[in-house]
């Protein structure tokens, strides 16, 4: 029986893992494939994108398990615990820190994302953290359990995690000090116009959201723990917690003494296999030789995860897939602000020189919208939306369509998925779009 | 129970502090209900129609002041912060309090109501004493047991409903939908019975009749006091008895295809009502494992045969076998009961079987060849119908059902199981609707392409215990007939992922395999 073996149990791993097992179910006569998934990190897959919610009380440890406990046996899917510490390709053989090791038919490597530091001084001081780990979400209860134990935290970088952290630590009324270097929240993707409507909405959840400034060193009392940290401007923030945020980079520090070829990822081709035969990576450990289309080549994405594993799976039970994502999409929440994307809109830094936006904006400061489109042929790009709900199916459907900015604007209303009853803004956006451009539609 | 993990702390208790305006708001609240207390232990109060008003007035008080107090300075969003680490709403300590004492006021309001100080013939003492000016001003009479509970249903739904719309006043669905049972709690079931009791005469007089109670919920409505009351109130009677017969088969079915069982469940219904008003700190307390499901689906569908049951002992044993006197006797009734529900399993068989897992083949079938069979044993051996006299089965639903179940266990343990027990393993009115939604409905939550992160909210907050991230991790959409249209779920969603809608029946469910957004070739190869 081929003998499978996944390194990691994420969103990437584990949805590799059962869609072989559905995939594999072996017709009569023939043997099926034995599937092993190893971790060091939890017992169970788990939703990492879910572990503020447990810190901030809104649900338990098991909540954001997807499966229910029953569901590995059931699908014979092997869990064990382990960390791995060197891969041996030429025997096909895992070995294990702990002692002991396990061989393998094919090797996934799916071990995800881990905290990217960059050598300040002080950053292995405790209470200095980042949060991707479940190992992260239980140092943040022990550095900052309440705001008696932890007044103030200073958060190191905007973006996704850093926006989650701050909004944890704030549901314990510990004061939250944000440092980022742009002018305004995550302009490295965002434009302008929502970057600074989140600066503002961060702000307004109290946060102490700082813009042009940088962290220079971490200082620590006598005991080696966090006391505060001094930024470049040389002031002195006293913090008991740290939190690094400024991005995160693949996690195979283990493949150090391997032959498996790594860049900052482990490199893939399009079928998501490495240099060595029978060893594949997918979700945030691996790099793609060559970017696809305007994606980056290490894309650390919850979906990009998720599809590498529906692709590989196909490939190791004998139909050959590429790694060939669809339309870009993404979403996330800040505070109080939901967003989702789709197809690319470009920030300040990164516009194409072909791309032009459409920037709508509520008066309420909690919603708005960047539609952007091909300067000379009007052809839609992609969508932004903050505090609108809106159809991955339309855009996705206006994107291969390559529906002009005109129509996508016109016809905006299909795309809604707000609850019923919602306020709808197509008619102002319309409106504004019109007004822009002085045109008649 | 200690096997619930309250939180990840090791060094300390994170903060749950109530605000200094919360308290002031608490001791409010309860000093208005030690008020009722003091009633309730026969402390004889002077000006009653004041103490009454004082008491009710300060509990809705504290409630609305502690809502304001706890949302009116936050931004509009989310407001779960903490609900596990809350004693109150993780099944600590104050929970099992709440859910004791809950507990005991329904056992003594069913069958011990004398406590209460439920008097003969109006001449009340105690807690419904109390009472007795604002039923006297209603409905001209004295206060019972059921005038005191049904005040105090109200008022529950009237200032948590208040707190509810608080906490989702971003939200419009919820909004609007806490407005309509707040309506509905206020002039269908508590003002407009007391304001036609007030018509009751020697010569006329209607059942205490709440409109928007349907049969089977309403399992009492079609017993033989009712049906008499109904006949001898002349046309106004007839036309409540025709419209209580039509709310099951008519106008149910029309408005469940259209909107989902959402319509009653979480709009109109008095259960329902107070599940998301006072009940909604306990939503996530319903259980999500798989084996709950499958408890849940042979309990409410049992309930649901043994409503059907009872209802035909009951009406059968008063009708008449003479059809020259009126023309539906003994005999067509049950001929009627028997026919109707064949063509019902049978359209449900030949056209829907697909759709119907083992387990519901298996109890659809055992169901229908056991209730046939009854029926055909009363026919050709004459052995009672059904086995047991209407009158033992009558009591027993009332004391088994009607009681235990829905109030004992369905509200006295909110705070344990969960504020929609009753409604998801009892409520054989939820069980009809959830058939149609099942199956006859344009009524789905719709999953938006692939979305989903799995974080697990949606099925946390699901107070009827789906697993909602089940489904929308596989870019499936939702169509459970449980399912009561909270719209908690779709609110709770951090990406926007879900929406409760009503659109067409062909790709209600629409299950991919390969969720949208990934390579079209492969998404084609492999869903199709």
């Amino acid at each position: 029986m081929e003998h499978i073996v996944i390194i990691g149990n994420g969103i990437a791993g584990i949805t590799a893992a059962r869609h072989i097992r559905k995939l594999s179910d072996p017709p009569a006569g023939e043997t099926g494939k034995k599937i092993t998934i190893i971790s060091a990190e939890a017992d169970y897959f788990f939703s990492r994108t879910a572990l503020l919610y447990v810190y901030m009380g809104h649900m338990r440890w098991r909540d954001i398990e997807p499966y229910e406990p029953w569901f590995w046996e059931k699908n014979r899917l092997e869990l064990k615990k382990a960390y791995v510490e060197t891969v041996d390709t030429e025997n096909k053989t895992l070995h294990f820190k702990e002692g002991g090791s396990i061989t393998y038919d094919k090797l996934i490597i799916a071990t995800g994302s881990t905290t990217s530091y960059y050598d300040w001084e002080g950053q292995n001081l405790k209470g200095v953290q980042g949060l991707v780990s479940k190992q992260d979400l239980e140092n943040l209860e022990k550095n900052a359990p309440n705001n008696k134990e932890c007044p103030r935290a200073v958060i190191i970088g905007g973006g996704l995690i850093g926006v989650e952290m701050a909004e944890m630590l704030r549901t314990r009324n510990i004061e939250v000090t944000m440092l980022i270097r742009e002018d305004a929240f995550w302009t490295n993707t965002l434009p302008n116009g929502e970057a600074e409507m989140l600066s503002r909405h961060i702000k307004s959840h109290g946060v102490d959201l700082r813009h042009n400034s940088e962290l220079d060193k971490i200082l620590s009392d006598d005991s080696g723990n966090v006391r505060a940290v001094l930024t470049k401007s040389g002031e002195e923030i006293p913090c008991c917690v740290v939190g690094i945020t400024t991005g995160v980079k693949p996690n195979i520090s283990f493949l150090k003494n391997s032959k498996i070829e790594t860049d900052r990822g482990v490199l893939v081709n399009r079928k998501l296999e490495t240099n060595v035969a029978d060893v594949y990576a997918i979700g945030d450990c691996a790099q793609q030789h060559e970017p696809i289309g305007n994606r980056p080549p290490i894309e650390a994405v919850w979906y990009t995860g998720r599809m590498m594993g529906e692709a590989l799976a196909q490939t190791i039970c004998g139909k050959p897939f590429e790694y060939n994502p669809g339309n870009w999409f993404n979403s996330a929440k800040f505070f109080d602000i939901e967003y989702q994307t789709y197809g690319w809109v470009f920030s300040e830094e990164r516009r194409k020189d072909y791309e032009a936006q459409f920037h709508w904006k509520c008066n309420s400061d909690l919603r708005c919208v960047t539609i952007s489109y091909h300067k000379i042929s009007n052809e839609f790009l992609g969508i932004n939306t903050f505090g609108i709900r809106m159809k991955q199916e339309v855009f996705d459907t206006w994107l291969n369509e390559k529906r002009s900015v005109d129509y996508v604007i016109e016809n905006l209303k299909q795309a809604n998925f707000d609850p019923e009853f919602f306020k709808n803004y197509e008619r102002e956006i319309l409106k504004e779009y019109k007004n822009k451009f002085k045109i008649e539609m | 129970m200690s096997t619930v993990q309250r939180n990840m702390s090791l060094t300390g208790e994170p903060l749950k502090a109530i605000n200094p305006q919360q308290k002031i708001a608490s001791a409010i609240g309860l000093v208005g209900l030690a008020i009722l207390f003091l009633a309730f232990f026969n402390l004889n109060f002077p000006n009653k129609a004041l103490w009454l008003s004082v008491s009710l007035g300060m509990v809705a008080a504290g409630i609305v002041w502690f809502s304001v107090a706890a949302y009116a300075n936050k931004h509009e969003g989310i407001k779960n912060d903490g609900v596990y680490f809350k004693s109150l709403t993780s099944r600590g300590f104050w929970a099992w309090v709440l859910g004791i004492t809950l507990t005991l006021f329904y056992v003594v309001l069913y069958w011990f109501p004398q406590y209460l100080g439920l008097g003969q013939d109006g001449a009340n003492n105690g807690l419904v004493s109390l009472f007795d000016p604002l039923s006297k001003l209603l409905n001209g009479g004295p206060a019972s047991q059921w005038f005191v509970y049904g005040t105090l249903y109200t008022l529950a739904i009237l200032a948590f409903g208040i707190k509810f719309i608080l906490k989702y006043r971003h939200n419009k669905y919820e909004k609007l939908r806490t407005y309509s049972v707040m309506f509905f709690q206020l002039g269908f079931a508590f003002l407009i019975p007391e304001l036609m009791a007030r018509l009751n005469s020697d010569t006329f007089s209607l059942p205490y009749y709440d409109l928007k109670n349907i049969w089977p919920l309403n399992y009492y409505n079609f017993e033989q006091y009712r049906i008499d009351s109904f006949i001898s109130a002349g046309d106004i009677g007839l036309e409540l008895l025709i419209f209580g017969v039509a709310s099951i088969f008519i106008i149910t079915p029309i408005l469940t295809y259209k909107y989902g069982k959402r319509w009653y469940c979480s709009w109109v219904c008095g259960c329902g009502g107070l599940a998301e008003t006072a009940g909604d700190p306990f939503r996530h307390l319903s259980d999500k494992r798989q084996v709950a499901w499958k408890v849940e689906r042979w309990v409410i569908h049992s309930v649901l045969v043994f409503v059907v049951l009872m209802t035909t002992a009951v009406v059968y044993s008063y009708l008449g076998d003479d059809s020259s006197k009126y023309w539906l006797t003994k005999n067509t009734f049950l001929i009627s009961v028997a026919v109707f529900l064949t063509l019902i399993f049978a359209g449900t068989w030949i056209f829907k079987r697909e759709e119907l897992k083992k387990d519901a083949r298996l109890g659809a079938i055992g169901y229908f060849i056991i209730i046939i069979s009854l029926i055909g044993l009363h026919y050709f051996s004459g052995k009672t119908l059904f086995l047991f006299e209407a009158e033992t089965l009558r009591k027993s639903y009332g004391f088994l059902i009607g009681s235990i179940f829905s109030g004992v266990i369905g509200v006295g343990f909110y705070p344990i199981f969960g504020n929609r027990v009753w409604c998801r393993f009892g409520c054989p009115m939820a069980a009809v609707l959830g058939f149609q939604q099942r199956l006859f409905s344009r009524f789905r939550i719709t999953t938006n392409g692939g979305q989903c992160i799995s974080c697990g909210n949606c099925s946390t907050y699901c107070e009827m215990g789906i697993d909602v991230r089940a489904y929308a991790q596989k870019g499936e959409n939702i169509v459970r007939s449980s399912c009561v249209g909270c719209g908690v779920c779709s609110a709770v969603c951090p990406r926007g992922v879900l929406k409760l809608e009503n659109g067409p029946l062909e790709k209600r469910i629409n299950s991919n395999k390969i969720l949208l957004g990934n390579d079209v070739d492969l998404m084609n190869y492999v869903n199709n």
